[in-house]
């Protein structure tokens, strides 16, 4: 599976990110600077964690504004597969890829701790090698994780299965409505989530439990 | 010319800053304070003098970049 990461002035998960995409597919997924205005021709394309741009303005905001953006909207128009981590989530919704938006934590803190999630829909590219429920480990690092659609919008989501990924067990870190940890698009090829699946891929991160995901899109090349 | 943009959260989404702010009012003693919204102003600057033009011009900027419309509100004031 051949994979990109895009990186922004701000961006620092980046690595982390690399990282674990190396590890998983074998391959070296290919760093694209954000200022480039074509992607490499790739199965799948990562907007990663940090902060872009400062957060000025919104989070996400200026970064999805950047020139990358028109190919990277033209490559998931075509299938391409596309996964947003952190500040890659709030990046794709304010680029219009995912619908809703990510606002300030509830609590008004940054929160870094270790949360729980459920895999609600395990029919995706995203999900395929989890079980339908399964709860697993995540950290999550964020100070706008706080997911809001409005009543419409949420109800399409949850209707299509747009929903994969909710806190589980109370452990909700930022107000997000119905527990929403990661949501996709409607055709099913765009993800978004807060947590930090890259973050718990070899056993020196104290687990494993976010390789299923990569695992799944692995499977699902 | 000069113009004022006026970025608000839509009603019904929640402020979790305005109601840190509220609180923080109450402690101070503004015992009247009923809620409290925060928002943002961008103060832009433009070289054109047709006011319709602008308009329409900072709209395309709050549709664009200044506002998220999916949780923003936004007005604009050219003075």
């Amino acid at each position: 599976m051949k994979t990109a990461v895009i990186v922004f002035p701000g961006s620092n998960r980046d690595r982390d990110m690399f990282h674990a995409l190396e590890l998983i597919t074998g391959s070296r997924p290919q760093h694209v600077w954000h200022t480039e205005s074509t992607l490499p021709d790739v199965d799948l394309v990562v907007v990663p964690g940090g902060f872009s741009y400062g957060d000025y303005l919104r989070s996400g905001a200026i970064a999805a504004r950047s020139p990358i953006l028109k190919d990277l909207v033209a490559k998931a128009d075509s299938g391409v597969s596309v996964l947003g981590v952190c500040n890659g989530f709030q990046i794709l919704t304010e680029a219009g890829l995912l619908p809703g938006a990510l606002m300030r934590n509830a609590g008004l803190t940054f929160v870094c701790r270790e949360v729980l999630l459920e895999t609600v829909n395990t029919a995706t590219r995203f999900s395929e090698k989890f079980r339908k429920g399964q709860v697993w480990r995540c950290p999550v690092a964020h100070h706008d994780g706080n997911y809001f659609a409005d009543a419409d919008t949420l109800q399409r989501i949850e209707d299509n299965g747009q929903v994969v990924f909710r806190y589980a067990d109370s452990t909700n870190p930022n107000g997000s409505i119905n527990d929403i940890a990661g949501i996709m698009n409607e055709k099913g090829n765009v993800l978004g989530m807060m947590p930090h699946p890259e973050n718990l891929v070899e056993p020196l991160h104290g687990g494993l439990d976010g390789r299923l995901l990569f695992e799944s899109l692995l499977d699902a090349a | 010319m000069k113009a004022r943009v006026i970025v608000t959260l839509k009603n019904g989404v929640l402020d979790p800053q305005g109601k840190a702010i509220e609180g923080a009012l109450g402690g101070l003693g503004f015992s009247d304070v009923g809620s409290v919204r925060q928002g943002k102003v961008f103060d832009v600057e433009l070289s054109g003098t047709d006011q319709a033009a602008a308009k329409a011009e900072l709209e395309q900027m709050c549709e664009k970049l200044l506002a998220n419309t999916v949780i923003e509100n936004y007005a604009i004031e050219i003075a």
